[in-house]
């Protein structure tokens, strides 16, 4: 039966095309959309693993992540030193990592912190940064740059490299801070993360390029404008030692920048979350906001979720036009068909077996469908995959099949079938009506 | 095959189209019926075959009561004990011819195991008996033979497997003179050989003399009134 099914659909194999054509595409968008959303959403999830608390001048919570976490956008003005050194002091407080933005490299963001950076961050479920060269802001140089590993690649960065960096977040840019080339000193290793997209330079380096430009913002008459004077500095170092145990002896702050965009915090024990959020949104000196990763993502996902929904429903949509597509296939060749059936007939075939003849080709259809569409998604992973990850951290891999996608295809196979009922059934009364009589 | 007094009504006709008081057919035995077009022969190929409901008791085939067999049943038993040829459009158009031939034995297994230990052999060679020798032929899809290569391919078909009876309905009808006398005269031949009984029905008296015996239908019908 199947193969008497698949020589009938091969002599219709043109329109029969169409058909798995159109299933194939909705089925690849299908999936498509949902892997783009697990995908975006994992990035995300994985991004921000391990950071408690986003400490960063007042503004919305999700802005805050996507800037500080993802280097998209910006955050307000800045925040000062003594905030973070009013952080870091906290008894909560584990470590805290100071995070300067608002440059570019060639279109990548370049992030100003200091070597607890690279101790504290983790990914993908709590994995710590590595190096695939070279070492974190070796020496205390204030030229060091860490570059991530897809910055690295594309533009085939080595260690020793210079890269000058530009003002702004956009990738065109004319404000080339070229008076203050950095060298390369370490070359992280991949991450599937927003990581691999950014350059991380020294505290010190940064406030390098800014000395000029930001000099007239700051005001004179603000202390919290004003460097800091020595005590801080060691007082922070101090707790430093005291807290992190190793940490700070490669990369201890040998700088301290007037302002700075966020802080990362890590909290010794995770319950105590809340109260901090308290204090540092009710401190009064310096108007900040604590953002809670998970919440903050919460919230992204709560806005995404309007589209993500009409995106899926467009996908189901274009399913469903698959399946008229085939109904109609198989709907419209059954007047032209009828002469077939009655030999059929003749030959002993009953009209179930006709009806079974109808919903085999459509199961074909359909399952060819499947499997076109699954190559359709995976060369279309294939070459989409470096370009979302360079654009927007994202990576989708070519991931084994889930649970929830095979179901996604089992439905559609059924719908498959359940559609090719209507054709079936008529054929099934046809084939009763016309006998072995045929009339054309 | 015996038929006594079969009445038939197509659904909502007036007149009964068939009405026939009786008619038998041996095995091996080749019965020309002839008649003018409309006057029911088709319809009664059509209640041999158990295509349309008849009566029980009507209709005897191979010692089986057609009348007793219910829907899927009398298929198969079609399959099983009738080879049928219609008057044009025989085959599936995509198939190969041999594939055409081979097709009561994918649905039917009397007649698979009846065609031997080797169906395709068997069909090639029928093929062969009937005219079709060249092999490039049995390969060829059966929408590019000729109408009259058609026919044979047909004729083949209705001989696998040995059944019972042959219904031919008009088989020769698309062909002409001599390509007619010719088809006729082999298949009343192949029919004899495989002790296959054939019911032959056309309008066209001419070829009476290649079966045993002929009946003219308007006198059959009507006579079980």
């Amino acid at each position: 039966m199947l193969g008497f099914s698949l020589r009938s659909l091969w002599n219709r194999r043109f329109v029969a095309g169409l058909t798995v054509l159109a299933i194939s595409l909705s089925v690849a968008l299908i999936l498509g959309v949902e892997r783009l959303r697990d995908g975006a959403r994992d990035s995300f999830a994985n991004s921000a693993s391990g950071i408690d608390l986003i400490v960063a001048p007042r503004g919305n919570s999700v802005q805050i992540l996507m800037a500080t976490v993802f280097g998209v956008g910006g955050t307000g003005t800045g925040m000062t030193w003594e905030s973070f050194e009013w952080l870091e002091d906290r008894p909560e407080v584990a470590w805290a990592v100071p995070i300067q933005m608002g440059d570019n490299h060639r279109g990548y963001p370049v992030i100003g912190t200091d070597g607890s950076y690279f101790e504290h961050f983790r990914h993908s479920g709590g994995q710590p940064l590595s190096l695939a060269e070279g070492a974190f802001f070796a020496g205390n140089v204030a030229d060091a740059a860490v570059v991530g590993a897809e910055v690295a690649a594309r533009f085939g960065y080595d260690l020793g490299a210079v890269i000058v960096n530009a003002h702004g977040s956009g990738e065109v840019s004319f404000d080339l801070h070229d008076d203050a080339p950095f060298t390369i000193s370490g070359v992280l290793a991949p991450t599937g993360t927003a990581v691999d997209r950014m350059v991380f330079v020294t505290l010190e380096g940064f406030d390098t390029l800014h000395a000029q430009e930001d000099a007239p913002l700051a005001d004179p008459l603000d202390p919290a404008a004003m460097p800091a004077d020595g005590h801080g500095e060691d007082d922070a170092h101090d707790d430093h030692e005291e807290q992190g145990g190793h940490e700070g002896t490669g990369a201890g702050r040998g700088h301290e920048p007037d302002r700075i965009n966020a802080v990362y915090v890590g909290l010794i024990d995770r319950t105590s979350v809340l109260g901090l959020q308290r204090a540092v949104n009710d401190r009064p000196s310096d108007a900040l906001s604590a953002v809670l990763p998970a919440v903050a993502l919460a919230e992204l996902w709560g806005i995404t979720g309007t589209a993500e929904r009409a995106m899926r429903l467009m996908a189901w949509a274009v399913a469903l036009a698959g399946m008229i597509g085939m109904v109609v296939m198989l709907s419209a060749t059954l007047d032209t068909r009828r002469r077939e059936f009655a030999i059929l007939r003749s030959v002993g075939a009953t009209p179930s077996r006709i009806f079974a003849l109808i919903v085999t080709e459509a199961a074909v259809l359909t399952a060819a469908g499947l499997i076109l569409g699954l190559a359709v998604l995976t060369v279309a992973t294939v070459v989409t995959d470096p370009i979302l990850s360079a654009r927007f951290g994202l990576r989708l891999g070519l991931n084994i099949f889930g649970a929830r996608e095979l179901a996604t295809l089992f439905v559609i196979f059924c719908a498959g079938l359940l559609a090719s009922l209507i054709p079936a059934v008529r054929v099934y009364r046809m084939t009763l009506a016309d006998g072995l009589s045929v009339r054309l | 095959m015996r038929i006594e007094r079969l009445v038939y009504r197509w659904p909502g006709a007036e007149r009964s189209t068939l009405e026939i008081g009786a008619l038998s057919l041996a095995s091996g035995e080749s019965l020309f019926l002839y008649g003018p077009s409309g006057c029911g022969k088709s319809t009664l190929l059509s209640a041999i075959a158990g295509v349309v409901d008849v009566p029980k008791g009507a209709i005897r085939l191979a010692d089986q009561d057609l009348g007793a067999l219910r829907g899927g049943a009398r298929d198969r038993f079609r399959v099983d004990h009738v080879g049928m040829i219609f008057q044009v459009f025989n085959l599936i158009p995509w198939l190969s011819a041999l594939e055409n031939v081979l097709l009561p034995c994918t649905f039917s297994q009397r007649r698979r195991a009846r065609a031997g230990d080797d169906p395709a052999g068997t069909a090639r060679r029928l093929l062969d008996e009937l005219g079709l020798s060249d092999p490039s032929l049995a390969s060829k899809p059966a929408s590019e033979l000729s109408v009259g290569q058609q026919q044979r391919v047909a004729a083949a078909r209705a001989l696998i497997g040995k059944p019972d009876l042959i219904l031919a309905d008009e088989p020769t009808s698309a062909l002409d003179e001599a390509a007619k006398a010719a088809f006729v005269d082999l298949l009343a031949r192949e029919c004899a050989e495989a002790g296959t009984a054939l019911l032959f029905v056309s309008h066209d008296r001419s070829l009476e003399r290649h079966f045993d015996r002929g009946v003219d239908f308007l006198a059959l019908n009507g006579s079980a009134v």
